[in-house]
């Protein structure tokens, strides 16, 4: 018993958690904004702090439904930090809002089942898992009710992941009717490249392709990024993309080795057709929000390329990258939300004179676009860097080239922000920020992490040293 | 249970599989076509509801159960999926007063 709690310990603390919530919206009064933001704001690190003590330990449990390992923790407790980071740096907005403790209750049962799917060992539990991760965050999506764009936000996230998920559970049913078992252990023997197998493995394959928004099936990404209230797009473009990459590096490689010269051919393609579309629709957005969303589809792309080399090398690459990639577009999305809930601007223009009022801020949010561009000594940098490390593997010197000019390209539009911010003027001045502790808090952690990990190599080696044996 | 198993396996696999991919391409091409958003609902329950019907069958096939339960578990999830919807769509409907969704333009770039 005692071990099955210590196994299902991060499920089981955020289910104790909503229940928490649930209590004291039942008995609680409205005016609870603060005290609810205060409360997650703890009790989201301890639970941390919990699964860094305790990790859950390596094996499967519920015959074979539920596994874990030490990759799995950590990438588990990454996605739990990121969620904190978002939750500190929502609370000025919350607090304006009418309903906070349901921001967390969406919020927190969306990372449960984010971490059902991690560990999921089974098509059933995966399914049930990945479902449980995109219903809630539709509702997310709409969570400012008066506004118009974010109910289109909602229903457009609703539509793509009834579909995605509807081709993706198209693509399991053939699976098992080709090998007679969901268990993701027993899957790998039985493939064997029957037309079956291939078509059930190419629409797993879109289904993932939608849920990770590579091109060409990424149209609802830009929409629903620009709809849905910042933090909420912070959430989805970090958190849910980001567990979408892990679980998508985990399945190529566990259950689908056997298939991989059919998945490689597949994923350089859409490597380099996601950077440049991604890259060449950034150049021409004015909504940050939309900018960040295109950026977003090309860093996927860069993605791509790590998982298309071999295993162990491709595995950590991928892990390092979102580890990245989380301080530095939550940096960056921290100081958006900054500003557009106190000025409700969002576009780059809305930026001009940032430096002059609030220097601070614009250096923070000029760290993370540089991180995000790759410049060195960010941690961006090297997170690229491995990436290419690892899909140079294979010596497949065109991708890699398309990838290096694409990096240039997205140089462009990066420093077009930081040039609004430092370099131009404006004729309405923006007003001073005043962020309060909490924002504060995370900026620092945010900045902390960027830089950080660009100076500190031996993370890469430790994360590596997890990735053997998957 | 025997019973049942035995006629489901009269009708050859090959049909069950053609007559669910043909239902899952009706459901796809609705879900892309139309513009009613309760209908876009509709066949996505007819997406899911092919695939329903090819689990039963192949489990069937094969003897295990697996398959069926996974049925039970699709039916309660698709449930869930159009409370979500349709709840979605209920705000949207008070905002704009409209289940078009060619009414839903507003983000574009």
């Amino acid at each position: 018993m005692n071990e099955i709690v210590q196994f299902m310990l991060p499920e089981l603390g955020l289910t104790v958690l909503l229940f928490v919530l649930l209590f004291v919206r039942i008995v609680g009064k409205l005016e609870l904004a603060g005290q609810v933001c205060q409360l997650m704001n703890i009790a989201l690190p301890i639970l941390a702090l919990c699964m860094w003590f305790m990790p859950a330990p390596e094996g499967a449990q519920f015959g074979g439904m539920m596994i874990s390992s030490k990759l799995i923790v950590t990438e588990k407790l990454l996605l739990l930090v990121g969620t904190w980071i978002i939750s500190l740096f929502s609370s000025p907005w919350l607090r304006g809002h009418r309903h906070p403790a349901e921001f967390y209750m969406l919020m927190l049962s969306t990372l449960m089942g984010i971490f059902f799917l991690l560990s999921s060992g089974d098509f059933l539990l995966f399914f049930l898992a990945l479902e449980l991760s995109a219903i809630p965050l539709a509702a997310l999506c709409n969570f400012d009710l008066e506004k118009h764009v974010s109910g289109e936000s909602a229903m457009k996230m609703i539509f793509s992941s009834a579909l995605s998920s509807g081709i993706l559970l198209f693509g399991i049913s053939l699976l098992y009717g080709a090998t007679g078992t969901l268990s993701f252990v027993q899957i790998p023997a039985l493939l064997d490249g029957s037309p079956l197998q291939i078509m059930a493995f190419v629409m797993i394959f879109t289904g993932f392709a939608f849920k990770l928004s590579i091109v060409p099936f990424h149209f609802w990404t830009a929409d629903v990024y620009e709809g849905a209230p910042v933090p909420v797009t912070a959430f989805l473009s970090v958190i849910s993309k980001g567990s979408m990459a892990f679980v998508f590096v985990s399945a190529l490689y566990t259950v689908f080795r056997p298939l991989s010269e059919i998945w490689y051919i597949a994923i350089t393609l859409l490597a380099v057709i996601s950077m440049t579309v991604g890259n060449l629709f950034a150049i021409r957005q004015q909504n940050l929000k939309r900018f960040l969303a295109f950026s977003s589809i090309a860093q996927v792309g860069y993605l791509l390329i790590g998982i298309s080399g071999s295993s162990i090398d491709g595995m950590s690459s991928v892990v390092y990258f979102v580890l990245v990639y989380v301080f530095s577009n939550l940096a960056a999305f921290a100081v958006i939300t900054l500003v557009s809930s106190a000025t409700s601007r969002e576009t780059i223009d809305g930026l001009k004179g940032f430096h002059a009022s609030n220097p601070l801020l614009a250096w923070v949010l000029a760290l993370a676009l540089f991180s995000l561009a790759g410049i060195p000594p960010t941690a961006g940098f090297f997170g690229k860097f491995f990436l290419l490390t690892a899909g140079a593997a294979k010596w497949n010197s065109p991708v890699l080239i398309v990838a290096a000019l694409n990096m240039v390209v997205s140089l462009y539009y990066y420093l077009r922000v930081v040039k609004a911010m430092f370099m131009d003027s404006s004729d309405d001045t923006m007003i001073r920020l005043t962020p309060n502790v909490s924002v504060q808090f995370a900026l620092l952690l945010c900045t902390a992490g960027i830089l950080l990990l660009g100076f500190y190599s031996p993370a890469y080696e430790w994360i590596r040293s997890l990735s053997f044996g998957i | 249970m025997e019973n049942t198993v035995s006629i489901l396996r009269q009708i050859p696999l090959n049909n069950y599989i053609l007559l669910s991919t043909l239902l899952f391409c009706i459901g796809v091409i609705g879900v892309l076509s139309r513009r009613n958003a309760i209908i876009i609902l509709m066949c996505v329950e007819l997406m899911l509801n092919a695939v329903n019907l090819l689990l039963a069958a192949f489990s069937a096939y094969n003897s295990d159960p697996a398959g069926q339960v996974f049925v039970f578990f699709i039916m309660a999830v698709a449930a869930a999926e159009v409370a979500v919807g349709l709840a979605i769509l209920m705000m949207v409907f008070r905002n704009t007063g409209t289940v078009d969704i060619n009414a839903l333009n507003k983000l574009k770039g």
